[in-house]
């Protein structure tokens, strides 16, 4: 298992997640199109507690990885507010361009390109686990 | 990110390089924004772009739309793994991709 702890989870340290995730997805052997899909889930759910857990100010993110048999799992915690991805509607992919809305796209992405997510709150913390099988 | 921008009369080329992510994609934006007076065709290529977040799309689609009013928009060289992209959130039809 690794862990990135961040006292505050600001969009300058994006670079810094990324590499986290990429660091260990290479001692995994995980192939390059697969480490593209979790680096753009990693970034859609770690640009959301930056931008709404502790809005307007900002807070501690923990990431922790963890390999599992045939693949990894990612585990985002925040003290943020009561926040399920889960239950945000999809957006509606088959709308004309004039009509799309602009944004909205990063939970379904990561629902779309994920095996498996889950939520739950824990006392004071969203914890969010992501697994990719590989 | 590298963005180089090629213009011709009323013609802009945006060639995008490296990593679209929500740090990088606002420059985009902006570059397009200043760009943009009389443009009626705008080509974005993507040929050494090697990866897009939804803050990319969300350019992307934006530029898009407001090409749509103004004359056209192009994207070419879109990769294997960039087009699986697009096709996850149903950008292939919303996007005028050169085959």
């Amino acid at each position: 298992m690794a862990e990135l702890r961040l006292e505050e989870a600001r969009m300058d340290r994006l670079d810094d997640v990324l590499s986290f995730v990429d660091g260990m997805l290479e001692t995994l052997d995980c192939p390059m199109k697969t480490q593209m899909h979790l680096d753009i889930a990693v970034e859609e759910l770690y640009v959301n507690i930056v931008r709404y857990a502790y809005a307007p100010g900002t807070g501690p993110a923990v990431l922790r990885m963890e390999p599992e048999a045939g693949g990894v799992a990612i585990t985002f915690i925040d003290r943020g507010a009561p926040y399920d991805p889960l239950k945000k509607p999809d957006p509606d992919i088959t709308l004309s361009t004039e009509k799309r809305q602009i944004g909205g796209l990063g939970i379904y992405m990561v629902k779309q390109s994920m095996d498996g997510m889950t939520y739950r709150r824990e006392g004071d913390s969203n914890v969010l686990t992501i697994c990719k099988r590989f | 990110m590298i963005i180089t921008k090629t213009k011709e009369g009323n013609s802009l080329t945006v060639a995008l390089e490296g990593r679209m992510d929500a740090n990088s994609a606002p420059q985009l934006d902006e570059a397009l924004k200043e760009e943009m007076d009389g443009i009626t065709k705008l080509t974005i290529d993507l040929k050494n772009l090697a990866y897009t977040s939804s803050a990319g799309l969300r350019v992307l689609l934006l530029a898009q739309k407001t090409m749509n009013k103004k004359g056209g928009m192009v994207i070419r060289n879109v990769s294997e793994d960039i087009m699986e992209i697009f096709d996850m959130v149903g950008f292939t039809d919303l996007l005028n991709i050169e085959e």
